[in-house]
């Protein structure tokens, strides 16, 4: 009876079907499970946390600097690992004020506190340097004004109104500093290069040159001054501790009551913070503000690549596929490239390094730049070198495409346009090509994946921690404003930017939330990416769908 | 060059149907596809501006031997053939003739219709353009006689610009003739250009073949008997590879002259 049962079951393959379902399943599960964590960790950082007021027990040795109070926002709760017999849980604060106690996480047994509140009255102030502040406001110190109590009904406006002062004179000082300073400075560059010109009228450029230092001198002045007016106006903030600290508004980001704060409020906190995170520069060693110039950077080197590699792989693979004559030195190509797919990034890292930066970028150098000296200009790694590398890694995949996307172009399609009299090149130009393009699209969509998300050899061709500006500009020459692509300048990637964060950064628990956030980000510019290719080969799909051949 | 007496009264026969271009002479014709041989001795002489019908089982090799007359088999590895085939008395095998002006001068239908996923109109112009002709008044002139000359000018006029993918079945057919038409060709080649289509677009691809052969000369593959009676001047009928019969169709489907092709067409076989 039961191998009746059996031999149909068996025949039909059905457990076989229930494995492939089943494999299918688990790798789906897998991916929503790694991609929901990371959302979740990485969104759930802008959002605003309530700070509990911790009263510690009497005789506790917990506190700071003997203080039986503690202020912070509640990180985890966790078993311990070695429980003791007053209890097995603790948690993790952070208590912020890294300037007064030299730390901001703080792990505490549950057994030793005694309360714990959400005074409305706390305060947790985002700050330039230090990390964030976390304590009660008491007064406000505008220069030339009489004190201001924080109960005082003048306060909030007062310290909203001299917030924005100083957030203007922080713009008014990058301004200065960055751009106008900046100019001077490739100006002057320039006049030292030219001096190294024999034939340079010297009395002319010795003229412009003390010209541009007496406007150097002025502005640093400026600068100077703008510094100075931004420590003018202080809020003093009492810590849980009962330590007075004084703030200087200049050191001011961002301030919020987050006990205070409706359903609604925190919902527009996070959007705003998620925004001030994509859109600002990285602060105090990129453990604090934004990724912009990742995400940036990230983008123009991954957009960069795709202009290389597509040429290079269509072209690679119309030759491979319809002129070279196929037989065992073609085979053996083709599986030359595709090994190359399998070659390890760092690889590649190396041999960009080698080829495209000394070899091809110190050529150049002493080609074109013979004025700079020992300075490399393109000798040195950069976002076009970089991109460079990422094309050469990412070319098998595109080749491979595209070989496949002419083959799958129908004979019909062919044999018609060469019956018009049409030749090889004309058919593939005008009829293969546009055919395969959707094909093509898939490969780059694969190559931008790939190379997008590559750090190693990035490390060796270009990527820094820390880049001072964007790789693209509209400042060339301080009056210009077409958009100028600096393609010798190192540039800032999200791929590095998680590693420098979370293993390279001194407080690694203090950057983990940012390294979650930044993940996310990775994911999102990759995904959008892929969207754009994907959006262009559908469109291209309905143009040149080949009907029923 | 020795010239015999048999060349030299090719060579008149040759220019005497010059003046009537489009003639199509195969002389001894042997085909191998890698090694296997597909056609054997073709010996056949196609009059200009008449329907020539090819008939036969499949895998006789009428369509090889269409294919081959604007040398589509070329694409092809490992193929190689003995004899010749003219065109009004030229060989296409010269190899100072480019396999592409060839094209132009002979015409190809195929089975499946074919449009490039371009405009009707675009379509239509496809191999002017590859010519190089890019005078827009040029193209506009061809494109309208060559879709009237198709019998499809009234259905698409007001959409040239449209894309051809959304023509019906048979509209794409007679589209693929306008596209071969525009060039205008001596020859078209035709193989089996009606076996996807309904009777009604059938009737109206043979009411154009009728048309055609004033112009073209037409070679047709058909597996339809009818077909090959109803819009063929002269019928050829292949067995295994080698030329049985090819006589005025009124003989072939009355009194052939050779008993395998009297079976195949009144059904015994094939």
């Amino acid at each position: 009876m039961a191998t009746k049962l059996d031999k149909p079951l068996r025949v039909a393959g059905e457990p076989w079907v229930w494995c492939t379902a089943m494999g299918l399943t688990l790798g789906m599960v897998m991916v929503v499970l790694l991609l929901g964590l990371i959302a979740w960790n990485g969104l759930s950082v802008f959002w605003p946390k309530r700070v509990d007021l911790v009263t510690l027990r009497a005789g506790s040795q917990a506190g700071i600097g003997g203080s039986r109070t503690l202020a912070g926002e509640l990180v985890k709760r966790q078993e311990r690992t070695a429980p003791t017999e007053r209890g097995t849980y603790e948690i993790q604060l952070f208590v912020g004020n890294r300037d007064a106690y030299d730390f901001s996480f703080k792990y505490l047994d549950e057994a030793d506190i005694e309360s714990r509140a959400t005074p409305p009255e706390l305060m947790v102030i985002e700050r330039m340097e230090g990390g964030d502040a976390i304590g009660t406001p008491v007064r406000l110190m505008v220069k030339g004004e009489s004190d201001l109590a924080a109960d005082a009904g003048a306060f909030l406006s007062r310290l909203r109104a001299q917030v924005e002062v100083a957030q203007a004179r922080r713009a008014a000082i990058l301004r200065v500093e960055k751009h106008e300073i900046g100019a001077i400075n490739r100006d002057l560059e320039d006049a030292n290069r030219a001096l190294r010109n024999p034939s340079a009228d010297r009395v002319r450029i010795d003229g412009e040159v003390a010209k541009l230092q007496q406007r150097y001198a002025e502005l640093a002045d400026q600068a100077r001054q703008l510094r100075a007016a931004q420590a003018d106006d202080q809020l003093i903030l009492r810590l849980a501790t009962g330590e007075e600290r004084r703030i200087a508004l200049g050191q001011i980001v961002d301030y919020a009551w987050p006990n205070q704060l409706s359903t609604w409020q925190r919902i527009t906190a996070s959007f705003h913070a998620g925004w001030n995170f994509l859109s600002e520069n990285p602060r105090e060693a990129n453990t604090e503000g934004g990724i912009f110039p990742a995400i940036f950077g990230t983008f123009v080197m991954t957009l960069l690549m795709s202009v290389a590699v597509v040429p290079f792989g269509v072209v690679a693979a119309i030759y491979l596929r319809e002129y070279a004559k196929q037989g065992t030195w073609v085979r053996m190509v083709r599986i030359a490239v595709n090994n190359l797919a399998g070659v390890p990034s760092i690889v590649f890292g190396v041999f960009g390094l080698g080829f495209f930066v000394y070899v091809v970028g110190g050529s150049i150098d002493s080609l074109f730049y013979p004025e700079y000296g020992s300075t490399p200009v393109f000798g040195t790694g950069g976002v076009l070198w970089a991109s460079a590398t990422m094309a050469l890694m990412t070319v098998p995949v595109v080749i491979v495409a595209t070989e496949e996307a002419i083959a799958a172009v129908p004979r019909g399609a062919r044999e018609g346009s060469l019956a018009c009299g049409a030749s090889k090149w004309q058919t593939i130009r005008s009829i293969i090509l546009p055919a395969s393009a959707p094909g093509i699209l898939t490969g780059l969509i694969l190559a931008m994946a790939r190379g997008a998300g590559e750090v190693a050899p990035l490390m060796l061709v270009g990527v820094v921690k820390l880049a001072p500006t964007l790789p693209v500009d509209s400042l060339w020459k301080a009056t210009d404003v077409v958009p100028f692509v600096h393609l010798d300048q190192k540039f800032m990637h999200l791929g590095f930017h998680i590693y420098d964060l979370g293993f390279q950064s001194p407080d690694s628990e203090a950057a983990k939330p940012m390294v979650f956030a930044t993940t996310l980000f990775l994911i999102v510019l990759v995904l959008v990416l892929n969207l754009g290719a994907i959006l262009i080969r559908e469109r291209l799909r309905r143009r040149y769908a080949l009907g029923a051949f | 060059m020795t010239t015999s007496p048999a060349d030299r009264q090719h060579a008149a026969q040759a220019e005497a149907e010059t003046a009537k271009s489009g003639s199509i002479s195969i002389r001894n014709f042997d085909f191998f596809y890698s090694g296997h041989q597909a056609l054997f001795d073709i010996s056949m002489e196609i009059p200009p501006r008449q329907v020539s019908a090819l008939i036969g089982p499949s895998g006789c090799g009428k369509s090889t031997l269409l294919r081959n007359i604007n040398r589509m088999n070329d694409l092809i590895d490992g193929i190689s053939h003995r004899g010749d085939i003219q065109i009004d008395g030229r060989t296409i095998y010269d190899p100072h003739l480019e396999v592409t002006s060839l094209r132009k001068r002979v015409g190809m239908v195929f089975q499946k219709s074919n449009p490039f996923p371009k405009s009707i109109y675009e379509n239509v112009v496809y191999g002017l353009r590859v010519s190089g002709v890019n005078d827009r008044s040029t193209l506009d002139r061809a494109c309208e006689e060559a879709l009237r000359s198709s019998a499809l000018w009234d259905e698409v006029k007001d959409r040239l610009q449209q894309s051809a993918l959304g023509l019906s079945g048979g509209q794409q057919q007679r589209l693929c003739i306008a596209r071969t038409i525009a060039i205008r060709p001596e020859i078209v080649l035709m193989d089996e250009p009606c076996s996807a289509l309904d009777p009604i677009a059938t009737g109206k691809i043979e009411e154009l073949i009728m048309q055609l052969k004033k112009d073209f000369t037409v070679v047709i593959v058909t597996h339809n008997m009818q077909q090959a009676a109803r819009c063929s001047d002269r019928t050829a009928f292949f067995y295994l590879g080698k030329l049985i019969e090819f006589d005025a169709t009124v003989k072939i489907f009355t009194t052939p002259g050779q008993k395998q092709t009297e079976d195949y067409i009144t059904g015994r076989f094939g």
